[in-house]
């Protein structure tokens, strides 16, 4: 076999392993798992220099399926993890594959932690409101009220979100998809593939055999334009079966305004690239039913990685100090002889 | 052989008072945490390790950074024992007690020896500090001192007249009081001011008032032992016959911050240390941090777990990966530490230890993460674990942990402890060419590449991300043997747990055979680890030239235990382990080789002193012979 660096003809089929795929029939994993191996094959990635790194979930089985290098941690800690991996070694393409379990209850911590630092990581986070892989318990995003196995009255948390937890921890890159649009799926993967520093996608993704159907509000071919919104940058927050409702801002509030009644030039304009993170954030607060729920890109700016931060103060300090010699390094300070 | 300068004789001249030559002494400074006493401590160390005396530190502070003025709880103390010949301890009890306001006195009076002498900073005995410091009397003016030779000083009254000439303001001025302390101490063991002068020029060079007045407060104190009429003698401790070579002083946390540079420089690899600060192994982290020439990566994690699974990717992303810690964050590592042992990646994990359960003793130091430290993850989990037994030594054990990690591909725990991280004895400063390579070969070959193949050792493969055609996946889940795809087969699980004790315990081939120190058989053998070698060893020599019949044997490798070990065991009469902990080694020495050992056991947040050894022999072999 060759020890060169790979052809760049590969095809998603490339990235699959000869292990079995052991989910459940009708999990929206298997659509983001083929998605992210056509978006490698397209972008002409790696394999040998690609790596994936998961905690624990059925999620984070992921790392098995794809011939590239894959590390499938412990609970929580994947962001940990590969932060060790990229520090090591910032050349490689480090993704990491979670859920919400595992990125926001145990492992909320590394989740913050990693996104603050910017570190050039991208975190696929499958959100599908429930723990499947122990059985059908309430997770962190799980509505307030849901009747599961571990809250048979009803749950009494309130679920976090994803996106405002990320934009609060000063993300660089967040976006949200739904894993039964294919297109948007892949577009916001190769998205998040292209982006430098620590890149957030929250995909909505079906449990089958505990969450049947969470997000058919936002799948349904027949209805889900009323109540999703496409983002898209520079462009007006436009919405509806029939394109005819968009968004605007009343004092600081969103508000659905039909596009009858209001302008297009009076409706909020997407900025991803806003500095200030605060319509993005006042984006991620809009909630079905009350609101069309935004997929796309909500952020996506350009800030110094984590990676690039720490090899360059080592390049600093050597240009000015020089490498190190140990027999310098040793007889530094007070020394006398014998 | 040590250097005679200049100065040593220049002081001899201006003295006119009689020198004693004694072998060795131990001055305790003691005072407010922010009276500066582990600065002058430092620095008296630094001079008589310069000047050629084998040295031995202690320094011993509070977990609050600044307890309430003058009171018991902010007391802060720094021991340093000097001598003409090699000593393993801080000393038992100090010859010289500094103490600068009542609370010290009270604290460390007990440290001071029958007869020592206690210089006391008279001008602090006021009626507000004496009752901070729970006195309803002052000591000063009973005979209760009468056992010391009290020398009252006012040593602020002093300190402010000496540095008048500089302007400083009364509050500044008084600041200085630690260095005149320190100058009479210098003039009591008639060491040089030159160093100590040095390196107040190069701290506040930048205010020369204050350089200015830290001299002249330091001169001041050696001349007032000079003119002092109480102060009739002075001591000389000559230099020590240390094995030829260039020394500096080391304390333990530099000692392995140094060892891992060297190990990654070794392996011709980057260094990654990810680590969340804990008392008392944040120094290492504060070392590694300035040490960026050497491409040395440090990773200050959000938590302990976060550290060691930065370590794990690391890891496998092929650096020279570690971590500090000290016991709850010990207990936090192990999840992340089983699946470094799963998952089969190289790794050091340093734990300070400290005193415990829980939050326990932060700065003060125990031996009771032994267990932890062997057994202490879910499942089958064996590692290898290494201590270190003095302060330089942490330099020689963590290269040694890194190269057994290495090449047995296996996470190693290295134990230090609060006493070994922050106290300090000369280094022998070894020639960084003389320093056998750590050889590291990464599989490139795609044909033979199996992620669960073992070498001679019984290690898996090192393939690293980046290496073209080795694509593997591997993780906390059971994966077959040889090929490393996930596996919940019976027998593979065995035969899995089976192959990666086999490999822990193959590492008795890198560890040399037990040592004896003494006959190799008789009526007793003291058994130690970590950082107990120095009292205990002391203890043996001691009982060893009054004719007893007691061996030491100090354990390096806690796992595995040394191939030998059994039948040194089996060849005394009676074993007797001596740890800071209730019996931990002890419980494992007996369980492996069946032998009825018993202990000595201490717990109290200090190192054990030599008597307390002394005493165990004594009782055990029926007293001294005569």
């Amino acid at each position: 076999m060759s020890t060169k660096p790979e052809s760049c003809e590969l095809t998603a089929k490339d990235f699959k392993t000869d292990q079995q795929v052991k989910w459940c029939a009708g999990c929206g994993d298997h659509s983001i798992l083929t998605q992210l191996q056509k978006v490698l094959a397209s972008k002409k990635a790696d394999r040998d220099h690609t790596v994936f790194v998961s905690g624990i979930g059925c999620s984070s089985r992921f790392p098995y399926y794809m011939d590239t290098y894959g590390f499938h941690g412990i609970h929580g800690r994947a962001p940990a993890i590969a932060t060790g991996v990229k520090c090591a070694n910032p050349e490689l393409d480090v993704w990491v594959v979670t859920g919400d379990g595992d990125a926001l209850s145990i492992g909320g911590n590394h989740f913050i932690h990693a996104i603050r630092r910017n570190i050039g990581i991208k975190i696929i986070l499958f959100n599908n409101q429930i723990y499947g892989l122990t059985k059908g318990q309430y997770s962190p995003t799980t509505e307030f009220g849901t009747r599961t196995r571990s809250s048979p009255f009803g749950a009494i948390d309130h679920p976090l979100h994803p996106i405002s937890v990320a934009i609060g921890t000063e993300v660089t890159f967040v976006a949200r998809t739904v894993d039964m649009d294919v297109q948007h799926l892949q577009y916001v993967l190769e998205r998040a593939a292209a982006h430098k520093g620590t890149a957030f996608v929250e995909v909505f993704q079906n449990c089958a055999v505990y969450n049947n159907n969470a997000y058919a509000w936002a799948t349904d071919r027949q209805t889900k334009h009323e109540h999703i919104l496409y983002l898209e940058h520079g462009k007006p927050l436009i919405f509806g079966t029939n394109r005819d409702k968009g968004i605007r801002l009343n004092g600081d509030e969103p508000e659905v305004v039909s596009l009858a009644e209001v302008s297009p030039d009076d409706l909020v304009i997407h900025d991803e690239k806003a500095r200030d993170p605060s319509m993005a954030f006042r984006l991620s607060r809009m909630y079905h039913p009350e609101f069309p729920v935004p997929l796309g890109v909500f952020r996506a700016i350009e800030k110094p990685t984590y990676e690039e931060l720490m090899m360059d103060q080592i390049a600093q300090v050597r240009a000015k100090q020089g490498l190190g010699s140990l027999d310098e390094l040793f007889l530094a300070g007070d020394t006398w002889k014998v | 052989m040590g250097p005679a300068t200049s100065t040593d004789v220049d002081s001899n001249q201006r003295s006119t008072k009689p020198i004693k030559e004694i072998p060795q002494a131990a001055i305790r400074f003691a005072g407010d945490s922010g009276d500066g006493m582990q600065l002058v401590g430092s620095q008296f160390t630094a001079t008589s390790a310069v000047y050629g005396n084998d040295v031995a530190t202690f320094p011993d502070y509070p977990a609050e950074i600044r307890a309430p003025m003058g009171t018991l709880a902010g007391v802060s103390g720094f021991q340093v024992n000097f001598a003409s010949r090699n000593i393993h301890t801080p000393g038992d009890r100090a010859d010289v007690l500094v103490a600068m306001n009542p609370a010290a006195l009270k604290v460390c009076l007990n440290d001071l020896a029958e007869g020592g002498i206690l210089i006391v900073n008279s001008d602090e005995f006021t009626p507000s500090n004496l009752q901070r410091a729970q006195y309803d009397h002052n000591p000063l003016e009973t005979n209760e001192l009468s056992r010391y030779q009290l020398h009252s000083v006012p040593i602020t009254q002093n300190t402010l007249e000496a540095v008048a000439s500089t302007g400083l303001g009364p509050k500044e001025a008084s600041r200085c009081k630690n260095f005149y302390a320190l100058g009479l101490t210098y003039w009591l063991y008639d060491r040089p001011l030159e160093p100590t002068i040095r390196w107040i020029n190069s701290k506040f060079g930048r205010v020369p008032a204050v350089a200015r007045a830290n001299t002249l407060a330091l001169q001041a104190g050696y001349e007032f032992g000079e003119k002092s009429a109480a102060f009739k003698l002075r001591y000389r401790v000559r230099p020590a016959d240390l094995p030829p070579g260039t020394y500096r002083n080391v304390t333990g946390n530099q000692a392995v911050a140094l060892g891992f540079i060297t190990a990654a420089q070794l392996a011709g690899k980057p260094l990654f240390y990810g680590s969340y600060p804990i008392t008392p192994a944040s120094e290492i982290l504060h070392e590694l941090s300035g040490e960026k020439r050497f491409d040395v990566r440090v990773f200050q994690a959000e938590d302990e777990i976060a550290a060691m699974c930065a370590v794990v990717g690391a890891a496998f992303a092929g650096a020279i990966a570690v971590t500090g810690t000290s016991g709850p964050g010990m207990a936090l590592k192990q999840e992340a530490i089983g699946l470094a042992v799963m998952t089969e990646l190289p790794c050091v994990i340093v734990n300070v230890q400290r005193g415990g359960p829980s939050t326990g003793l932060p700065t003060k130091t125990e031996q009771a993460d032994l267990w932890q430290a062997i057994m202490g993850r879910n499942g089958e989990c064996p590692l290898p674990v290494i201590a270190a037994r003095s302060p330089a030594d942490c330099f020689w054990t963590a290269i040694e942990a890194t190269r057994v990690a290495v090449k047995y591909m296996t996470p190693v725990i290295m134990l230090s402890d609060g006493f070994l991280a922050m106290s300090s004895e000369p280094w022998r400063i070894p020639e960084a060419g003389e320093l056998k390579p750590i050889e590291i070969r990464h599989p490139t070959d795609p044909s033979t590449f199996h992620p669960y193949a073992r070498n001679e050792h019984g290690a898996r493969p090192w393939a690293i991300p980046g290496t073209p055609g080795l694509r593997h996946r591997i993780g906390g889940l059971e994966k077959s043997d040889v090929y490393g795809t996930v596996s919940y087969a019976p027998a593979n699980h065995q035969r899995m747990v089976t192959l990666r004790a086999r490999k822990v315990a193959n590492v008795v081939q890198d560890i040399p055979d037990q040592e004896v120190f003494g006959a190799p058989q008789g009526e007793l053998l003291v058994v130690s680890w970590g950082g107990t070698f120095g009292a205990v060893r002391t203890a043996v020599e001691r009982a060893r030239e009054t004719g007893q019949d007691v061996a030491h044997a100090h354990l390096r490798w806690l796992n595995p235990l040394p191939a030998n070990l059994g039948d040194i065991l089996r060849n005394f009469r009676r074993v007797l382990v001596c740890e800071l902990n209730m019996g931990q080694l002890l419980l494992l020495l007996r369980a492996h080789y069946l032998v009825s050992a018993i202990g000595l056991h201490k717990v109290q947040g200090r190192p054990f002193m030599v008597s307390d050894i002394t005493d165990k022999i004594d009782e055990l072999l029926g007293g001294r012979s005569p």
